[in-house]
């Protein structure tokens, strides 16, 4: 496991290939010993492969929306084995100025590290976000709104986004290639068919699509694959007093879980027993019971 | 009872150690999916903390009953209208499965949902209300399974507390649905009474179904089996895109079916040309060797520069897949509008997409209804099966020989409207692929160039009817010739008097124009020869696959004489005519050229003499690499 630490920041920026040897040399042997057939983390990198080399073909003009989590550093990884290293479109982080710092210096590393066409773009103030949602809906709903101003700034005909069926139940209900509206909004109601990996990839002008390239994914599938292949996490994710992060929001809104995983292995025994949702520290999930159905279909991720 | 004990090995994500098998369940509305869902969550433990709590409560605010349903009509919506809108996507397991849950909904009119969720899964059960017994939805689902390629279905008779646990009513029920469905090819693995809300036959045998004697449901879910990649069939490769990200030139897809290994002869179809892959290429250790099977997404690079683009399958020398203008297909249609014959349509086969028309319908039928039968139109969230012909040839397979690579969606306004079944594949008039074996010449490039002093290249000029087109390809024909070179001119209308002269000229016939002239000219490129196209080519896309079939070889000149001073010339009396109406689809007076946007050069012979705008071309040639200015250039081209 490779971790960015305060203290091991010297040692993580050792040699920019170091990482991909060791992981080199474990990713052949892996795939010596398992040739031809795949196990189950195979067969979901292959999909996710394939849908990125779709989106790549079909879309004019894409971005990969980078929230430093745990997910989307697998989607970067899984997009550079898709193009043979190099993510090809830029990745975008929509900052909303209230990450923790630990996530802030781990972008900054590794949008170096990983070579990336990184565009951080701001959110507007709070004043200017629906003041009916409830406070943490709202917070969150800034996000969306810096969304679609970064949107309309670049004319992005998609935006790669990594979220999963299994996090919340109308992330469930998402196709893999997912249109939005002009206003950049979510028609439930009215999603086309999607099926034999034939996705719908033409947004009428001016609309957009979202791309979600682990949508089939588990939180323990992304866990299990972060190990194998090596993928660096922000230290956040582990025990520490007895207490870890699930899934990583702004500050104000995101608590820790009660946990006592301080490695990967840990973290994959404690999901097999739990039953406690991985956005429980989320708290616009519960404020009320349409609140986060609200936000989707009004463009959140 | 069963106990899971923590094993000191670090816990495997769901099926890395056991088989992990998607399921649908699927039915007529109101016949009790959602319930059923609910209470195999409960009964295999499956259930987040708190959620059956939290529910209860949510029921007790509205002032209605807990139902198992609300667990997945977890949306306000569904609430509000009572039916479940679209999948949902629920894990739990058995004793030997993870199973994930793909609930579709059983409403006609978001039938696009239930075969979204449908064709991801390995399995099906198909429920069915004791008390209503088959209804049109019930057979509906069970076709679109079949049509689907969903092979194992286990069949739950749901509600038997309302016919008071009936072994009679259960058999009667039994025997319908499995006629049915062996009809169509299924055979259920299994048919089981249960009552979802109480729990009979879930995951207990209990009293009130004493007489049966097969399988619980969730008995049934831990026998699935999931479903395998097709490594056993032939290599098929679709290609999704070709990388030029460094030095490599890579050829990217998924493997579909089959295996491929470095080293080995494969043939590029629709093309029929043949190359030996040179690596595989991957990512962060490359080059990868041993064989890569069905289901993985490679990347590998050829021994040689082939023309190849997205939606090429590539597959091993005596098993490609048959090249085609014509198919028949066994589709679904999901569009509000009626399919019907003579529609134009985009048709998508893996990466692969043609325009294409239908030819003929048949056997078009509410798959719910399965008498009405008739061959004019197909409707909405019925089937049938239509004869397609294909503006582009695409290479593809039987579904009962490759059900990867035999099945296509149909697209209407970007958006896709059916898909369906390849039954059969009509291979045209050109010979079995196998036997294309392109010879090469026996002379080197350089041999070529050195006599010529000049590159192979296609000359392009388009622009409107008598903008000087003909007139300019002349005077350059005879500059490079007087020059040693070796210009062949290659006119539209010549052509069409003999090669093409079974094409007319509608849209598909002229974009079939210009692929052959394109084909040609790219092939007198390659030799040496400098091609010099004369052709309107109004169409952008038309003269993008010609750029595309020529590549490196292709200059585009676009002869940008306005419009009224080509009226005024009209020398074959075209625009009269036209202007007459005694000629239809003239590309002069109708708009429809669509200018070029990035020509190697544009002239307009209005404002120059033929000389100095041949002068202009030769300069381009020289500039750009076909002509050799000195006789240094020459030597350093060999």
């Amino acid at each position: 496991m490779h971790l960015l630490k305060d203290d091991s920041a010297a040692d993580a920026l050792r040699g920019p290939t170091s990482v991909e040897q060791v992981h080199a040399r474990e990713y052949s042997a892996h795939l010596a010993a398992s040739q031809p057939s795949m196990d189950h983390l195979d067969q979901l990198e292959a999909q996710s492969i394939y849908i990125f080399r779709e989106a790549f073909a079909r879309l004019k003009k894409i971005a990969l929306l980078w929230s430093l989590g745990k997910d989307s550093n697998v989607m970067i990884w899984l997009a550079r084995k898709a193009f043979f290293g190099r993510m090809p479109f830029p990745a975008m982080h929509v900052d909303t100025g209230k990450k923790f710092p630990e996530m802030y210096r781990f972008r900054d590393h590794y949008g170096k590290e990983w070579d990336l066409d990184l565009r951080v773009e701001p959110c507007p103030p709070i004043d200017a976000v629906d003041p009916t949602l409830p406070p943490a809906a709202r917070s969150a709903a800034r996000k969306t709104e810096g969304l679609k101003m970064a949107l309309a700034k670049y004319g992005f005909d998609g935006l790669i986004a990594g979220i999963r069926r299994d996090e919340e139940a109308t992330r469930a209900k998402e196709r893999v290639f997912s249109p939005r509206g002009l206003e950049g909004n979510w028609d439930v109601r009215d999603q086309p068919p999607e099926f034999w990996d034939h996705f719908n990839a033409s947004p009428p002008q001016g609309a957009h699509l979202r791309i979600h390239p682990i949508l089939h994914w588990t939180e323990a599938d992304i866990w299990a694959y972060t190990k194998r292949e090596n993928i660096p996490i922000i230290p956040l994710y582990l025990s520490q007093n007895g207490k870890r992060y699930r899934s990583l929001g702004d500050q104000d809104i995101t608590n820790p879980v009660a946990s006592t995983a301080s490695n990967i292995d840990e973290i994959l025994v404690e999901l097999e027993q739990t039953k406690v949702p991985e956005r429980a520290g989320r708290a616009l999930d519960h404020e009320t019971e349409d609140a986060f159905e609200r936000l989707r279909v009004a463009g959140y991720l | 009872m069963n106990m899971i004990v923590t094993s000191p090995s670090p816990a495997t994500p769901n099926g890395t150690t056991r088989p992990q098998v998607r399921i649908v369940i699927v039915g007529h509305v109101d016949h009790g999916k959602s319930t059923l869902v609910g209470r195999l969550l409960h009964e295999t433990g499956s259930l987040p903390e708190g959620k059956l709590e939290m529910l209860k409560a949510v029921s007790a605010r509205r002032g209605m009953p807990f139902e198992w349903s609300f667990l997945l009509d977890a949306l306000q919506t569904e609430r509000d209208q009572g039916i479940t809108i679209d999948t949902t996507q629920i894990r739990f397991r058995t004793n030997s499965r993870d199973i994930v849950l793909i609930d579709a909904p059983g409403h006609a009119e978001f039938l696009r949902n239930m075969i979204t969720g449908a064709s991801q899964a390995d399995g099906a059960v198909l429920i069915i209300d004791a008390l209503e017994g088959v209804r049109d939805q019930t057979r509906r689902h069970g076709y679109l399974l079949h049509l689907l390629g969903v092979k194992q279905v286990a069949i739950v008779v749901n509600k038997m507390d309302r016919v008071d646990f009936s072994a009679d009513r259960f058999k009667e029920i039994s025997d319908e649905i499995t006629a049915h469905l062996q009809g169509l090819g299924v055979t259920p693995t299994a048919v089981i009474p249960i009552s979802a809300r109480d729990g009979d036959g879930v995951a207990a045998r209990t009293d009130r179904i004493g007489w049966y004697k097969g399988p619980t449901v969730v008995e049934a879910l831990d026998r699935l089996e999931p479903a395998r990649p097709l490594e056993a069939l032939a290599l098929r490769l679709p290609v999704q895109a070709i990388y030029k990200f460094d030095d490599r030139r890579i050829v990217a897809g998924r493997i579909e079916s089959g295996s491929l290994a470095a080293g080995e002869e494969i043939v590029i179809m629709p093309a029929g040309k043949i190359a030996k892959i040179k690596s595989v290429e991957s990512w962060p250790v490359t080059p990868v060797a041993g064989r890569q099977g069905a289901g993985r997404s490679v990347g590998i690079t050829l021994d040689r520069e082939l023309f190849i683009e997205r939606g090429d399958i590539i597959a091993h020398a005596g098993t490609s897949p048959r090249e085609t203008r014509r198919l028949r297909a066994r589709i679904f249609w999901l569009h509000d509008k009626p399919l019907a014959k003579g529609d134009q349509l985009l048709v998508r086969c893996g990466p692969k997409e043609s325009r294409a028309t239908v030819v003929a319908i048949e056997k078009a039928v509410d798959p719910g209804e399965l008498e009405s039968r008739e061959n004019k139109a197909i409707g909405r969230n019925h089937v049938g099966e239509i004869d397609i012909s294909l503006s582009n040839p695409i290479a593809t397979d039987p579904y009962t020989e490759n059900p990867r690579t035999g099945r296509l969606v149909i697209e209407v306004s970007g958006r896709i409207a059916g898909g369906g079944l390849v039954l059969s594949v009509d291979a045209g008039q050109r010979a079995v692929p196998v036997d294309i074996v392109p010879v090469e010449s026996a002379l080197r490039p350089d041999e070529r160039s050195a006599r010529y002093r000049h590159n192979g290249a296609v000359v392009w000029l388009t622009g409107l009817p008598a903008s000087g087109k003909s007139t300019l390809a002349k005077a350059l024909e005879r500059r490079l010739f007087t020059q040693g070179g070796s210009p062949i001119l290659l006119d539209g209308d010549t052509l069409r008097a003999g090669l093409n002269s079974d094409l007319g000229f509608s849209a598909q016939d002229r974009s079939e124009n210009i692929r052959r002239l394109a084909e040609v000219a790219t092939h007198l490129a390659r030799n040496g020869h400098i091609a010099i196209v004369a052709a309107v080519s109004p169409a952008r896309e038309d003269r993008a696959t010609a750029r595309r079939i020529a590549d490196t070889a292709f200059r585009e000149i676009y002869v940008a004489t306005p419009a009224e001073v080509c009226e005024s010339r009209d020398p074959k009396g075209h625009y009269a005519k036209a202007r007459a109406g005694t000629l239809t689809s003239f590309t002069g007076i109708l708009n429809d050229y669509e200018s070029p946007e990035a020509a190697e050069l544009s002239i307009d012979t209005s404002k120059r003499s033929i000389a100095e705008a041949a002068d202009e071309i030769e300069q381009m040639l020289k500039a750009s690499g076909v002509l050799f200015d000195e006789l240094a250039d020459l030597a350093a081209n060999i």
